[in-house]
């Protein structure tokens, strides 16, 4: 049985209100709420980037159960944010854990870098290459000041270790669906990412969760009844609900892992965080759909069981994503810019 | 150029790995070749022992100069910690306001960017400390 055999989570603890950015632009009050339902999002601080976020995240793992990083034989990271442009994340999260002979490198593909790297964690595990991997998908991802993205663009991650050992949540499938479609992109050099506009919805998101999350449940014989629990990307608030509906879910199985509304859209955090946030509370026997989804584009899905192993794993040796979600400190406009060194200075 | 110092020093900088002197116990971080109070009966068996991350604050002080590479965050808290094996260090204190911090304070380490040579040099990684609210809340 190969599967999840712990999970960790970290989120910022600094926060800015979506009425805090509406003022500041002099957008309408009520349009973060209501059009991206979107309450707030994490910012981080001047002193954390994806890397510190993917170290605090593994060590929530590692505190839940020790894995000796002499046994942990792969290290990816998913980002679209990673600290350099060139000198890897994963070799500082092996020096960090002491996993020196681990497979490692950094992935990046939009939002779906972090599931991109469960699925090669994973994969690697069942071929009985590795004992133990470790997937991280993290970010401090930034939008243009004043753009939609200054809303949702935010800071967290979760770091998962897949193992065959001791599974809390066996993984029974996995697929992916990719497209060449340009709905969001960065160039080289580019500090801000560019969009397709209304170009973002139909063709990009809705398009291969949809298509992902069908072949999963047409390849696992199952229907959107089975499950407990769904998680979907979330760049908003809106677009899981309604993806979830169309393809035949509740609200009830989509919202305890939908968090954006209070901490934004961590990008390649965000799906793997929504699962933390469903593992956080899953009881034995709890059958868990999740679909990321990455512009340019694609998608991942798993469908993940739980297993009676959670019963005896401690849990509560790191906080859950809602304890990190509830213990917020909210900043100012200006402040988040100085955290965010978006302030150009004259002398530059 | 003070890469050569802050790579040979990150492992001790990233997971707050000290010695202990297996004669009597005692933890030392920054780590130590010889037990100052074992003398010669400690060389060569000083152990490697990392720190739990937690402590209290011993001391601490507000800066306000523009103290370079802290334009950005002052006023910044820097503290010494009374780690609960003993050592103490000095750490910057995070995500918490100046006047929120106290003598006693129990903290613990958290991985965060130390300093960066420039835009175009190394980033230092290594370890502060903020709150730690389970604590405060018990
Ligand atoms: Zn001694």
């Amino acid at each position: 049985m190969v599967g999840i055999v712990t999970y960790g989570s970290y989120i910022p603890v600094y926060r800015i209100k979506s009425e805090e950015i509406a003022r500041m632009w002099g957008d309408r009050e009520d349009y973060p709420a209501k059009g991206l339902k979107i309450l707030s999002k994490s910012v981080p601080a001047y002193d954390e980037d994806a890397a510190t976020i993917a170290v605090e995240a593994t060590r929530n793992a590692l505190r839940r159960k020790h894995i000796p990083g002499e046994k942990i034989g792969a290290i990816f990271v998913g980002s679209e944010s990673h600290p350099y442009a060139v000198k890897p994340t994963a070799s500082l999260l092996a020096e960090v854990f002491g996993a020196y002979n681990a497979h490692a490198a950094d992935l990046e593909f939009a939002c779906k870098a972090g599931t991109a790297a469960m699925q090669i964690v994973y994969s690697m595990v069942k071929a009985g290459m590795i004992e133990y991997g470790l997937a991280v998908g993290t970010d401090t991802s930034q939008g243009q000041p004043g753009d939609a993205l200054d809303y949702s663009a935010s800071a967290g991650g979760t770091a998962y270790i897949i193992g065959d050992r001791d599974v809390i949540a066996e993984i029974n499938h996995t697929v992916s669906f990719v497209t060449d479609t340009p709905d969001f992109w960065r160039r080289e050099g580019q500090r801000y990412p560019s969009h397709g506009g209304r170009f973002t919805g139909e063709p990009a998101y809705f398009k291969h969760v949809m298509t992902a999350a069908r072949m999963l449940m047409s390849k696992a014989g199952t229907e959107p009844k089975d499950y407990d629990y769904v998680v979907f990307h979330q760049p908003n608030g809106k677009f899981p609900l309604r993806v979830g509906k169309r393809l035949g879910f509740t609200k009830e199985q989509i919202e305890p892992g939908l968090l954006t509304p209070y901490i934004g859209n961590t990008y390649s955090g965000a799906t793997p965080t929504g699962l933390s946030a469903v593992l956080d509370i899953a009881k034995p026997g709890d059958r868990i759909l999740a679909v990321s989804f990455g512009s340019g584009a694609g998608s991942d899905a798993f469908d993940i069981t739980v297993t009676d192993e959670i019963e005896k794993f401690n849990r509560d040796a790191a906080p859950t994503v809602r304890k990190m979600i509830e213990h917020a400190r909210y900043v100012d406009y200006a402040t988040y810019l100085k955290f965010r060194r978006m302030i150009v200075e004259v002398d530059e | 150029m003070v890469v050569p110092r802050f790579w040979r020093e990150r492992r001790h900088r990233y997971n707050l790995i000290g010695t202990k002197c297996p004669v009597c116990n005692t933890v030392y971080f920054p780590p130590r070749n010889v037990c100052p109070k074992c003398g010669r009966d400690s060389v060569g068996k000083m152990e490697e022992f990392a720190l739990s991350g937690k402590g209290k604050i011993y001391s601490y002080t507000v800066v306000h100069q523009n103290v370079l590479g802290y334009k950005y965050q002052k006023p910044y808290i820097m503290a010494i910690v009374e780690t609960s094996e003993g050592p103490k260090l000095t750490a910057q204190i995070v995500d918490v306001d100046p006047e929120e911090v106290y003598i006693g304070m129990p903290v613990r380490a958290v991985f965060r960017r130390i300093s960066e040579d420039g835009k175009a040099g190394i980033i230092q990684y290594g370890y502060k400390f903020v709150p730690d609210w389970d604590a405060l809340d018990k």
